[in-house]
């Protein structure tokens, strides 16, 4: 059963097959657990590095098919990769604190990407709503974004509304019972990506 | 205020199906705990020491009396017969049970109520001014604007997880109710030199482990782009707010380690692609919501009222509550009241389903059918005719809610504490009471006047404690409980944090401290300096001395 959800033109949403094979870089060798007011680090902070240099040299990339590979490996393997970006193989996926910029450095038109994909480690990272927004609104991304990683039905409104058409539901849950959480509010208060404040959309002067 | 449209209603009722059904899947197990704990915890359900308990919110702390009618029922229904006003003007209920959440969230939802927000690592409900809209030195009622700024914050899609809560306050007012200083993000609204309505912005104050008051980043800001603004603000807070440490994650940290020209660079940048688009707010959608907040249907009384001003002359009782619990109107003949819920004994903001009864039939009879709750958790009938007084006050009395005490030693601000909030270090409600007890002397309470103490029960300062006169904090040592005290904080334009005067003491010391604080006060006072002046005028060492002076005489 596939895990992913995709919103179709029409805005209905259904799962569908994954087409893509995504690439990840093995664990890191000294995974030490960092430790901040002695709770364990859940997050990393905007900007910091995602993979080793030993990681990225030792990450395997499938030689064909769609691969949708992280922003450090694209960078770590370019040469490489290059053509099949022109042949629209390539997705990039971006983590929550990796920058817009950094990925704006590497692709001089993002609509050359055919998938960006942002990934959530915890659902409670609320940077993946910011990223999305950005890419749709600031950057003019046009094309496939997708939420991955701990992605789970009760955020799927605000993925939606941060700019993402498909999302992969973490493993362990139903993708078809996650449907329903992209219709849970009728008419939202604010605007978003492709939507402008209520009192904008609708007519509420009073009765 | 404000009333609903079916866009709002339709908003709630769904919120109130999404979270039923988020409850069930919890129950069935098909939720973690981590995953629930945020869903919850935005529909405002903490799970305490007891029992869950259930935070409703009030936006800007504007109440009709059919809405306290209803919490009063629901509290009679699915708790113990009382609720707690906190310190964000919103109610509290103590011991609903999870199971029951979502129905009592249906009833609220009957009454245009809810309790989206009031908790979680989101934009919480905004605070301000009890006063809005009667106090004789408002220059902008903000409330139409703080309404607004509810719907656009309300399931804001962008900034539903952000690194930590995050507070707004506004306030148009020459003196300063709502403690903007104290708030992530303060709005101070004033007349501009056009007369034009325009805002200060205050960012980064907040109280918590490491208490700061704000900084402007704005001096001007056109109300139009009040969201743009708010949005550019915690757009740069949403990305590089710290999440690797639950301590440092609130703006003011951010806003300090960046500097606030670096942080100001930042969020203008932003502006620049936000201002004048679609969050603009429009002069229809202001006079849409503003025509909510409209002066009420007000008679044209004379300023002085000889059944009042008899009543004055003749009953000494009803002339100290008048002077402490009633308030300078804008209209002549029109008084604000203060309900006191700070009965000497009882626990701060505590309110029972009876006197909550006995509130909304007092809102009926002389105050259009509306209350407001404040930070400091009393409530307000802000409309009362001159004439009408001393039957509020007879009422009042008769239900216990005529303490005349508002602004006195004994109006304490105090947290829920140890003895219900699990994130708490030490009891604080018997510490208010304790104190209560000690100053249960009128006389006494009105010679040392005006005297704001703020009692919390842990660093997270939900009592307000750096910004009491007297602030209280209580600590955890080796696992018992102590209250470390500080002198000199303020809200009001003024505001400051208060100065720590030494080693903490133990329950059972805290009363004679406070008194001896009194005690140095009243020695030194000049002329008719209240105690913040007075520590203002001779700082803290003189307290410090007296305090512990008595201590190392004893061991």
């Amino acid at each position: 059963m596939s895990q992913l959800i995709q919103l179709q033109a029409n805005g209905q949403a259904r799962v569908v097959e994954d087409t893509w094979t995504r690439v990840i870089p093995p664990a890191a060798a000294d995974a030490a657990v960092r430790k901040q007011a002695g709770k364990v680090v859940l997050f990393k902070l905007t900007g910091e590095a995602s993979f080793t240099e030993e990681q990225l040299a030792q990450t395997h990339i499938p030689p064909t098919g769609n691969i949708l590979v992280p922003l450090a490996v694209w960078q770590a393997h370019k040469a490489t990769l290059q053509p099949r970006l022109a042949a629209g193989e390539i997705g990039i996926v971006l983590a929550t604190h990796e920058t817009v910029e950094a990925l704006q450095a590497e692709f001089a038109d993002l609509n050359q990407l055919p998938l960006i994909a942002i990934f959530v480690e915890r659902f409670s990272d609320g940077r993946i709503f910011t990223l999305g927004h950005w890419l749709r609104s600031r950057c003019g991304f046009k094309n496939e974004l997708r939420a991955i990683g701990d992605v789970l039905r009760d955020q799927l409104f605000f993925h939606k509304r941060a700019g993402f058409n498909s999302f992969l539901i973490r493993a362990d849950r139903s993708a078809e019972a996650a449907l329903s959480g992209l219709n849970d509010f009728s008419q939202p208060y604010q605007g978003a990506v492709d939507d402008v404040p209520v009192w904008r959309r609708l007519n509420r002067s009073q009765a | 205020m404000y009333k609903y449209d079916p866009i709002d209603q339709q908003l709630i009722n769904e919120r109130v199906a999404q979270y039923r059904d988020q409850t069930r899947r919890f129950l069935a197990g098909e939720l973690s705990d981590d995953e629930f704990r945020p869903l919850r915890l935005q529909n405002g359900l903490y799970i305490q020491r007891h029992a869950p308990m259930l935070r409703i919110a009030v936006p800007y702390g504007l109440l009709s009396s059919k809405q306290l009618r209803k919490l009063a029922d629901i509290a009679t229904r699915y708790d113990r017969g009382y609720g707690h006003f906190s310190t964000r003007q919103n109610m509290q209920l103590n011991w609903p049970k999870l199971e029951d959440t979502p129905e009592i969230l249906a009833e609220l939802a009957t009454v245009e109520m809810h309790a989206i927000q009031t908790s979680g690592n989101c934009i919480r409900n905004i605070t301000t001014d009890q006063f809005a809209g009667i106090a004789p030195d408002e220059i902008i009622d903000p409330r139409a604007i703080a309404e607004i700024m509810r719907q656009w914050s309300t399931f804001h899609p962008e900034f539903a997880l952000l690194p930590r809560k995050f507070k707004i306050a506004v306030s148009g007012t020459e003196q300063d109710r709502a403690i903007v200083q104290a708030h992530d993000i303060g709005l101070e609204f004033y007349l501009d030199a056009h007369g034009q309505m325009a805002i200060k912005v205050w960012v980064g104050g907040g109280l918590g482990r490491t208490p700061i008051l704000g900084t402007v980043i704005r001096e001007h800001l056109e109300w139009q782009h009040v969201l743009s603004y708010c949005e550019a603000i915690i757009r740069v807070y949403n990305v590089h707010g710290r999440r690797d440490n639950i301590y440092k994650a609130r703006i003011k940290i951010l806003v300090k380690a960046l500097g606030i020209d670096e942080f100001k660079r930042q969020v203008e940048a932003e502006w620049a692609h936000l201002k004048d688009g679609p969050l603009t707010i429009t002069q229809a959608e202001l006079d849409r919501v503003a025509h909510y907040f409209e002066p009420m249907p007000y008679q044209t009384l004379p300023a002085h009222d000889a059944s009042f001003d008899a009543a004055l002359a003749s009953n000494p009782a009803f002339a100290a509550w008048v002077k402490r619990c009633v308030h300078a109107h804008r209209v002549p003949g029109y008084r604000a009241v203060t309900l006191s819920l700070k009965p000497h004994g009882k626990a701060p903001g505590d309110i029972t389903s009876e006197q909550m009864h006995v509130v909304a039939d007092l809102a009926d009879a002389y105050s259009f059918g509306e209350l407001r709750s404040s930070h400091e958790q009393n409530l307000i009938l802000a409309d009362v005719r001159l004439s009408d007084l001393f039957a509020v006050w007879e009422k009042a009395r008769a239900a216990g809610l005529a303490t005349p005490n508002i602004g006195l030693l004994t109006d304490i601000i105090c947290c829920p504490g140890g003895d219900f909030c699990s994130l708490a270090n030490a009891k604080s409600i018997p510490i208010a009471e304790a104190i209560q007890r000690q100053f249960d002397n009128l006389d006494y309470l009105y010679d040392i006047g005006e005297l704001e103490l703020n009692i919390s029960g842990c660093m997270n300062a939900c009592g307000h404690h750096h910004v009491g006169h007297i602030g209280i904090l209580g600590v955890d040592k080796d696992g018992s409980e102590w209250y470390q005290v500080t002198i000199g904080g303020k809200q009001g334009k003024d505001a400051s944090i208060g100065t720590v005067i030494g080693p903490s003491f133990s329950a059972e010391e805290m009363p004679g401290v406070v008194q001896r604080l009194i005690e140095v006060y009243v020695r030194e006072r000049q002329d008719e300096e209240r105690f913040i002046d007075t520590v203002r005028r001779i700082g803290i060492a003189p307290f410090k001395a007296h305090v512990y002076a008595e201590q190392e005489v004893v061991s």
